[in-house]
């Protein structure tokens, strides 16, 4: 199969194989930032936004996804100039082994987008597709609240 | 001691962090390298049985499937015996294993692995790889192992490489004996005699990214291999014999990891690449699958102790008896160390007792295999001893907070045990140099409101609530046998390289140990450049495990920094012309300190390079450690229990930890918090079901369901600083000791809600109910 995607606002053509998951292609054309820890829809590491919905990426067909508008954490922030997100997770301690942080950062770009004001309860049933091992969730959920207070102080 | 410091006990940013977040750090799957199209993708082949000898593999029709390019099996390797437990040499485990045997010894065990073209080729030959096996009688239960008609798991050559117990036709992969006082005597002293059974179960690490591991030749011929593990320098020596490369023509490189817990401290997949690049000149990549992880890899080992203690009715425990069967699976990776750890990290707690005895065994069976899983022995056995203790201070009538503050280990005060018991050998003698457990129940009692909550049941409809405590100890590294080591140069603008062979998992070690050099030479984090674990290009370290990485390689770090500030001030004394005693440093300058005056880094630097005496600011040290400080937990929790569902709801979990100084408070809190929560993880829900056969039958996250955020209880992380004087600036360890309390915090919890006791994790409503109904 033959498809062009808008990735991070760059327009993209790739050949996959048919059965190929929109994660295998996004990988295999060197977005590595998003991440495969299950490849069951079960852990939320390949979390992408695919038009505007939160999608584990693991979990879609690349053929269906083709014309697309593709976000994944390098859509929102680089390392230059990081999205307030971004930050906020750097800065309370929330990134670990940080193999779970691109999802984790997508769904919570994807909350703040619904809800600027999310409280606790919001906050952990907006997270809870997404596995960490590393930090038990206390300073990941420090951060989104963090980031959300950032963000509405800015807008 | 030293109480005013720049950089150390700041929580400052983790280095790695902000590429992590943004998606620009690399992990192994993330790689481009030489040849990356040239690769092979491997796929390998399990066994569907327990126990099976091969008897014929033809893989006749598999080799002819186009793209398929090499099939590796116990045919066409050669049979080294090797153990995958990724310790120092030689490893206190057992050698029972080989890359590929004609022998299989659970499901899940490797029989064949396919290099080809493409990974869906890779997988769709194994279909084609026809293997007749002739099965035997498998063993799944520990307790009948010993048994003299048990099957026999393992062969007559396989051996365990240090003195120590080891006999195959027993079934027993590790055995380990102390005995101090006189228990008889002890136990015909005591007023009362308290005994129960414990256990716990199987469980994964659940690392985020599953295991990976790439290998390629660099343009000189030498072979790379990028892996995720959490010991670069034990991989590549185990490696290397096992593929027949000289150790200086490998280089292991560990990039960011997603997680190791234990899991990555296993030589797994490093040989398996290495082999299919070596023997087809091409580069080979291995990921796991989620269901490979849990099925393949390994696991915390199941324990069941019996314990056994004499108490008098003023509360001196005067004989203690615990027995320890311990599960190690198929294959003894970490058998005799997790085992033994169960006492020697678990007893000197409650260093007043006697006469103790501790017997454990480690037994082979044909379930998945054992191996290292933070807690690491002291998890399995706290579970018990915790529990043992809430009964006896309930039997005694007396407030459980008060009878730990009485009969702890504390300041100045050793116990027999350490010297008695270590890792694969004796143990070393060691005296409790710092210990602020009083102080940590003190405030978790508080946080949890222990006074206003214990014996009141508080109820709700059927629901009932009830607060249970439970204490621990770890070490910091593996005292006499772990060396780590460092090496730093200065460069002309007054920034330094910093390498290290310490493995940073995750963990922040690689800030941590920046913080430490940079207290030392007066500078922040941001003027070091880290480089760690890649063993061309930084020295040894053993890795990240022990809870060993800020004690024992931040020692070594903080000796090397000495050294540099040593050679910066030879400088600056040739550049001030005074008298060395009258220099310091001051951030990020020397100074004098009777004239006040300066110079920076900088000016040294230039000076040192280009001016006169040109040297390179360079120095290298290594640090041995000769005592495991431990630090110390009080652990909290508040539980709900309903007693018509039998459901467990965990309120609110309290943690205070006694970590020495914290080097970085929010990287230390966030050691202890991933700790608690896996702990509380594995004392609800976690655990390995199996069918008659020895199959897992919830190897995935559907059906094997681990803590996610909505799942979270309301946790309280304290830390109580103590200072330990061995210690880099005061620092114990912290990444392990969280995860020892769930399991009988809850269970105390549990029975100070409706009075039943749980003695066998996982605490499921169907255990719980059982409980509550018979108790009816
Ligand atoms: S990899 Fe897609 S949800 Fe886990
Ligand atoms: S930081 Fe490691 S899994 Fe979340």
């Amino acid at each position: 199969m033959n498809g062009t995607f808008i990735i991070n606002g760059n327009s993209r053509n790739f050949t996959f194989p048919s059965d190929a998951t929109l994660l295998q292609v996004l990988r295999e054309n060197g977005y590595s930032e998003v991440k495969e820890g299950c490849n069951q829809g079960e852990c939320g590491a390949c979390l992408i936004l695919l038009d505007d919905e939160l999608v584990n990426s693991c979990q879609v067909l690349a053929g269906s996804a083709i014309g697309h508008k593709i976000t994944t954490i390098k859509g929102i922030g680089d390392i230059h100039n990081p999205h307030i997100i971004q930050d906020a997770f750097v800065e309370s301690g929330a990134v670990q082994c940080g193999f779970c942080t691109p999802g984790m950062v997508m769904a919570t770009y994807y909350l703040l987008q619904k809800n600027p004001m999310p409280d606790d309860n919001e906050i952990k049933l907006a997270l809870s597709g997404n596995l960490c091992r590393c930090t038990g969730y206390v300073k990941i959920i420090q951060a989104v609240k963090l980031a959300a207070e950032r963000i509405r102080n800015e807008g | 001691m030293k109480d005013k410091f720049d950089t150390i006990g700041k929580s400052i940013r983790k280095i790695d962090s902000l590429g992590l977040a943004t998606g620009e750090e690399k992990f192994t799957d993330d790689f481009d390298f030489p040849g990356k199209q040239n690769l092979l993708h491997l796929a390998i082949l399990y066994s569907p049985h327990p126990f099976a000898i091969i008897e014929k593999i033809d893989t006749t029709d598999a080799e002819k499937m186009d793209g398929v390019v090499d099939i590796l099996h116990y045919g066409n390797t050669s049979r080294v015996l090797y153990t995958s437990a990724g310790q120092g040499y030689p490893e206190p485990s057992p050698y029972d294993m080989v890359l590929f045997d004609k022998k299989v010894r659970f499901v899940g065990d490797r029989v064949a692995m396919v290099a080809a073209e493409t990974p869906h080729v890779a997988r769709a030959a194994l279909e084609k790889i026809y293997v007749e096996y002739r099965q035997l009688e498998p063993l799944f239960d520990m307790e009948k192992a010993l048994n003299p008609d048990a099957p026999k798991i393992h062969n007559d050559d396989e051996y365990m490489p240090i003195p120590s117990v080891y006999d195959i036709s027993k079934n027993l992969a590790a055995e380990v004996r102390i005995n101090f006082g006189d228990l008889e005597k002890g136990f015909s002293d005591a007023d009362f005699i308290i005994e129960n059974t414990y256990s716990v179960q199987y469980a994964n690490h659940c690392v985020n990214e599953p295991h990976s591991a790439i290998a390629y030749f660099d343009e000189r011929g030498r072979l790379i291999i990028i892996s995720a593990t959490q010991v670069p320098f034990h991989a590549r020596r185990i490696t290397s014999k096992l593929v027949g490369l000289p150790i200086g023509k490998i280089r292991v490189i560990k990039p960011r990891i997603g997680g190791g817990f234990g899991a990555k401290q296993e030589v797994l997949l490093e040989p398996l690449v290495a082999l299919v690049a070596i023997r087809n000149k091409r580069p080979a990549r291995l990921v796991l699958s989620r269901e490979e992880v849990f099925v393949s890899s390994r696991t915390r080992h199941p324990m069941r102790v019996k314990l056994k203690t004499g108490v008098k009715n003023d509360g001196t425990i005067v004989a203690l008896d615990m027995d320890a069967l311990m599960n190690a699976g198929a294959y003894g990776s970490h058998a005799l160390t997790v085992l033994a750890n169960a006492g020697s990290k678990v007893l000197p707690l409650f260093n007043k007792i006697e006469n103790i005895n501790f017997v454990g065994r480690t037994v082979y069976t044909n379930l998945p295999v054992g191996g290292a899983y933070r807690g690491y022995g002291a998890t399995q056995g706290y579970a018990a001893l915790n529990q043992q203790i809430d009964i006896i201070a309930r039997k005694l009538g007396i407030d459980v907070l008060e009878y730990i503050k009485k009969w702890r280990i504390g300041e100045g005060e050793t116990s027999p045990v350490f010297e008695a018991l270590g890792e694969g050998k004796e143990g070393v003698k060691q005296f409790i140099n710092s210990c602020k457990l009083d102080e940590c129940i003190d405030r978790g009692a508080k946080a949890i409101g222990w006074y206003e909550k214990r014996d009141k049941r508080i109820r709700n409809g059927d629901k009932v609530r009830g607060v249970g405590v439970a204490v621990a100890m770890q070490g910091s590294g593996i005292p006499r046998v772990d060396m780590a080591s460092a090496y730093i140069k200065m460069n002309e603008d007054g920034s330094f390289n910093l390498h290290i062979g310490a493995t940073d998992i995750g963990t922040g070690s690689d800030t941590i140990l920046a913080q430490i050099a940079g207290e030392v030479l007066t500078v922040p984090v941001d003027k070091f450049i880290v480089r760690s674990s890649d063993t061309d290009l930084t020295p040894f370290d053993v890795g990240a495990y022990a809870s060993s990485t800020t004690y024992v390689s931040g020692n070594a770090v903080r000796i090397c920094a000495q050294k540099i500030a040593t050679q910066i001030i030879s400088v600056a004394q040739k550049l001030l012309d005074c008298d060395e005693e009258n220099l310091i440093l001051d951030n990020g300058m020397v100074r004098n300190i009777e004239t006040d005056e300066s110079i920076t880094f900088e000016r040294i630097g230039y000076y040192a390079f280009y001016e006169q005496d040109q040297f390179q600011i360079q120095a290298g040290a290594s640090y041995y450690g000769t005592e495991s400080p431990p630090p110390f937990i009080a652990q909290f929790a508040e539980v709900e229990v309903d007693t018509r569902t039998g459901q467990v709801k965990v309120i609110k979990f309290v943690s205070a930890v006694d970590c020495g100084k914290a080097m970085n408070p929010k990287l230390a809190e966030g050691q202890v918090e991933g700790a608690t929560l896996n702990g509380i993880s594995y004392a609800l829900w976690e655990d390995y079901k199996f069918d008659d056969r020895g199959r897992m039958l919830n190897s995935n996250y559907s059906d094997y369901k681990i803590f996610s955020a909505a799942d979270l209880p309301d946790m309280e992380t304290i830390i109580v600083e103590s200072y330990e004087e061995t210690g880099p600036f005061g620092a114990k360890s912290v990444a392990e000791i969280g995860i020892n309390g769930p399991i009988p915090a809850i269970a105390n919890a549990i029975y100070d809600a409706v009075q039943v006791r749980l003695f066998h994790s996982p605490f499921t409503p169907e255990k719980v109910l059982e409980k509550i109904q018979n108790k009816k």
